[in-house]
């Protein structure tokens, strides 16, 4: 048995040499306080188990050595020792109550989000997650990026296969932020392994978490609440930037807010709202609709000969804008991302819908 | 007495009937007990297919073999039907068979409820398969069924779902009130509680389990169906209700739900290893107890699987305290068993290496389980393969692996042959290193950052998923010989003693080689209860 086990580890590890090197088998330390505690809570649970497991399976596996019936041992009758009972009740209590003092006061400091000097909403949708900077007035999605999924199937896969967005969350190092996260749909849960944050989105609430980092980086993620057919593609990227570089960076998103803000008010011209929609259609759509839109029906329904791409402008604005069953709202999209996703639906796949201007939308809202 | 009944049952006129409608009309436990594991064991297999695809596409990073939405029907039927199609039916099906023969009585004390108890689940089975063949597809928001996902953003298919679920509650209750019925009235007069043997104690323990905890599943669904269907807003906050109550609702059936399957599982390894040490059971009256505790605590621990949903910290920490309090009386447990081996004279029969290696393996689930139960780890293990390792380490090398070992251990008493021990070794060691080749490697994934129920990953888990699968592949071929070893002990097995293994204690070992049809006519002794009782 013994010889066995030996050669299933010693399989195990030549198998996985390359998996050792570049990931390694242990969780993250990460880089925030929060993370280092869970870390350390979790090495001295695992040695406690290791030192149990050695004193268990030894006297168990000196048994099986010592007192076989083949070396002619006689089995002894007893069946009681209240010493023993007592004892090993009494230890494990022991060790529990030791484990628990730490583990309560880690539990305590990371519920504690009252000393965040920013916050950031989280909202997860099916399957992408929307980044809202109350204070700074920014908003935006986040989705898996497209290399990423023109990898799925094919062998060449990019360097973070399924771990990039298109565009990432950025935060400012050294400062404490409270998360609120929540979700418009189903339950989702924002976990950055490195941030030691998880957290559920549940719909119609609002939970938080914190995070102070300690060190400029990128930090990768994933959703990790079942939430439907591409759970396994919502990723989470958080680039965490200098103070500077993030003040620089928020400066950057707000004016390029204002310069949207500003082209929804003038007339776009039908090629300018297929080619910007045919990428809001990719990115946003396409999970469902499918990127030739024929959908998957019966689920999803195709938009090619769809009654509302090709009916009437308001009951197509309608839908989109604020979903209907499965079909999401899309309200957190901008005026020109939605009038141009709608004349992309409207105009390709062989529909003869009319031109939506982002005035249109603006006015339905 | 025995020999009394042993030989007249063929002519007289309560032997089995013949064909088939012997085993749709019977009420017999032994039959009842058969048609219970064979079910079991078919339902393992379409099971055991099912992860068989779900590893497959999990073999290399990318969409190989399925689309994401096919996967996800394929995890949430796999765990539907290994919990409430394979392993409960294993365990109803082993307490029908045996429950009778050591509590001394003739059969159970509600025979024809018993019938219908079992032929509910074919049909309960058949409505959750044919979910596969609607439109939209089977259910395919996890075997946790979490609201929303199964309620506004879930198939059609799911009310054949509900449906289902109701009708497996309905059998599981009438097994469970059929069990307490037959050992509170129909054990043997001369035998006390405290005699009784454990696997009869555990699963007069579980099945109070189960009448608290099924009719809460039912709530649960009930809810869901009119949530659904009739403008009810019970998990819809949107209606004023609350998604994470289903959670609670949920878990307060979950929680023992996993204390039903594990269980009866202790009290089979209760029954083994005595038996190959030649030694009484060390500690028969804390086995109980520490039963009966464990059944309590796991009532009071379900939000243990909530610690993310944003409980408030009181929650949280009664929540972590209470679950860690549970690994006390496992312990006991644990350390019974191996103070059972002290000191014996121990032979290494089959039955008795699954024994071992469930109390090696188990054990390895309650640590990872350990761990898990404190909450502030728990924010990196929670939805991870670290969890999927920890309950396929406490349910497939814990209750299936008790299984296993029951089958082999009473198959000498269920047909008077016995199987190719040979072979059986074979089958042990196969299995016992694929499964661990299987689920090891995924305490590492879920470690580094893999979340459960992803039909894809980045590149760096692809060498243990590698490694996962092609272990589970093995795992999944290794029930091909199960299947041989027992159906061949069936037909060509060699004839046994009426006691095959020397150090066996109990009142069905004092029965005919094969046990008749029908046992204990007329109840045993207080004498040979004592003989054949666990502690003396
Ligand atoms: C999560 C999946 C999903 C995504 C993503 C999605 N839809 Fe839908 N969509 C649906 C479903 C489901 C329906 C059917 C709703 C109903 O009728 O109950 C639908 C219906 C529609 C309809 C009406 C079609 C008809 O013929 O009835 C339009 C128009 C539409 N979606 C546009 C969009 C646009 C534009 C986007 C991207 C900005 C989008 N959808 C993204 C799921 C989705
Ligand atoms: C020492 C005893 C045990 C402890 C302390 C324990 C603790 C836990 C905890 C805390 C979780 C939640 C993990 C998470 O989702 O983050 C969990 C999950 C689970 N446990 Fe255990 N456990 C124990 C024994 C068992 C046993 C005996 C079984 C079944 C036979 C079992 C079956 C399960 C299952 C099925 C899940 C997964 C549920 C899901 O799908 O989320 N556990 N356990
Ligand atoms: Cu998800
Ligand atoms: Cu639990």
């Amino acid at each position: 048995m013994k010889r066995l086990t030996a050669l299933l580890s010693a399989l195990i590890a030549t198998l996985s040499t390359r998996a050792f090197a570049e990931y390694g088998l242990n969780m993250t330390e990460g880089v925030t306080s929060v993370s280092r505690d869970i870390y350390d809570l979790h090495m001295v649970i695992f040695w406690v188990c290791v030192a149990i497991a050695v004193v268990v399976f030894g006297a168990m596996f000196y048994s099986i050595f010592a007192h076989r019936k083949s070396i002619g041992h006689k089995a002894a009758n007893f069946h009681e020792n209240t010493k023993a009972e007592f004892l090993w009740t009494g230890v494990p209590i022991l060790i529990l109550i030791a484990m628990a003092i730490p583990a309560s006061k880690v539990l305590i400091d990371l519920e504690d989000t009252s000393k965040a000097e920013m916050t950031v909403k989280i909202t997860g949708h099916q399957w992408k997650w929307q980044y809202d900077y109350p204070e700074e007035g920014i908003s935006f999605i986040s989705n898996l990026a497209q290399t990423s999924k023109d990898a799925i199937n094919d062998n060449n896969k990019p360097e973070n296969y399924l771990l990039e967005v298109d565009k990432p969350l950025v935060l400012p190092v050294d400062t404490s932020i409270r998360f609120l996260v929540t979700s418009s749909d189903v339950i989702h849960d924002w976990w950055v392994p490195d941030l030691g944050v998880k957290q559920d989105g549940n719909p119609g609430f609002i939970n938080d978490a914190w995070a102070q980092i300690d060190e400029i980086g990128v930090y990768r993620g994933q959703c990790a609440e079942l939430c439907g057919k591409d759970h396994g593609f919502m990723p989470i990227v958080v680039d965490v930037r200098s103070k500077e570089d993030y003040k620089t960076w928020v400066a950057e998103q707000q004016s390029a807010k204002a310069a949207a803000v500003a082209s929804a008010t003038k007339t776009w011209s039908e090629d300018e709202l297929m080619a910007q929609g045919e990428n809001v259609y990719n990115t946003s759509c396409a999970a469902c609709h499918k990127k030739d839109g024929s959908g998957m029906v019966p689920v999803f329904p195709a938009m090619k000969g769809s009654k509302v791409a090709n009916g009437a402008a308001s009951d197509h604005i309608n839908i989109v804008l604020h979903g209907k069953g499965g079909m999401p709202a899309f309200k957190m999209l901008g005026d020109a991302d939605l009038a141009s996703v709608m004349t992309y639906e409207r105009k390709a796949f062989g529909n003869t819908g009319s031109v939506i201007q982002p005035s249109d939308v603006k006015s339905a809202r | 007495m025995t020999t009394a009944t042993a030989t007249s049952h063929d002519d007289h006129h309560h032997g089995p009937e013949k064909g088939i409608m012997r085993w749709v009309k019977t009420t017999n436990h032994k039959d009842i007990g058969t048609l219970y594991l064979w079910f079991a064991f078919a339902m393992l297999l379409v099971g055991g297919a099912m992860a068989m695809g779900i590893r497959m596409e999990l073999l290399q990073p990318g969409m190989q073999v399925m689309d994401p939405h096919f996967f996800n029907q394929l995890t949430t039927m796999h765990g539907l039907i290994m919990v409430f199609g394979a392993i409960m039916p294993a365990m109803v099906g082993l307490g029908n068979w045996l429950i009778p023969m050591m509590v001394g009585a003739p059969d159970m004390a509600l025979p024809r409820m018993n019938n219908w108890s079992f032929w509910i689940l074919p049909f309960a089975g058949g409505i959750l398969m044919s979910t596969f063949f609607m439109d939209g597809g089977a259910p395919a928001f996890g075997w946790t069924f979490y609201a929303p996902l199964s309620t506004t953003f879930a198939p059609d298919s799911t009310d054949f779902f509900i449906f289902a679920v109701h009708l497996l509650g309905f059998s599981s209750i009438m097994g469970a009130i059929n069990i307490i019925a037959t050992v509170i009235n129909m054990r043997a007069p001369e035998m006390k509680l405290m005699d009784m043997p454990l696997f009869v104690w555990t699963w007069l323990i579980t099945s109070f389990l189960l009448i608290g905890a099924m009719p809460v599943l039912a709530g649960a669904v009930t809810m869901m169906l009119t949530d659904r269907n009739f403008g009810t807003a019970f998990f819809d906050a949107t209606g004023g209700g609350d998604p994470v109550m289903f959670q609670h609702i949920f878990w307060f059936f979950g929680h023992p739900e996993v204390y039903i399957m594990i269980l009866p599982a202790f009290g089979i390894i209760s029954h083994i290893i005595p038996t190959f040490s030649r030694k009484p059971l060390f500690g028969y009256s804390s086995m109980v107890y520490a039963t009966a505790s464990i059944a309590f605590l796991s009532y009071i621990v379900w939000a243990h699987h909530m610690f993310l949903t944003g409980m408030p910290v009181a929650g949280e920490l009664y929540f972590m305290y209470a679950t860690m309090m549970i690994a006390v009386p496992t312990g006991v447990k644990v350390f019974n068993w191996v103070s059972t081996m002290w000191k014996g004279s121990m032979t290494f029969e089959t039955p008795m290496l699954w024994a071992l290696s469930f109390v090696i393996l188990f054990t390895i689930g309650g640590f990872s389980g350990l761990m898990l139960g404190i909450a502030p780890a728990d924010i990196q293990y929670h939805d991870t393969y670290f969890v999927v390792a920890h309950f396929h380490y406490v349910l497939v090398t814990g209750a299936l692996w008790a299984i296993i070992a029951a089958t082999l251990y009473w198959l000498p008493k269920w047909t008077g042959k016995m199987y190719n021990e040979s072979l059986a070794k074979v089958h042990f060691w196969w299995a016992v290193i694929s499964v661990n080749v299987l689920f090891f490697p995924q305490h590492f994934l879920g470690l580094a950052g893999m979340p459960r129920r992803i039909p894809d990953y980045s590149l760096q888990f692809a060498d243990f998923n590698l490694i996962s699968s092609l272990g589970g592949f093995a795992f999944g071929a290794s029930f091909i010989l199960l299947a041989y070893i027992v159906v061949d002990c069936i037909r060509n097995g060699k004839p046994v003693d009426a006691r095959p293994w020397d150090g066996a204690k109990g009142l069905e070992w004092t029965l005919s080689a094969k046990a008749d049809y029908h046992t204990f006519n007329t109840p045993p002794s207080r004498e040979l209860i004592e003989n054949e009782s666990q502690h003396s």
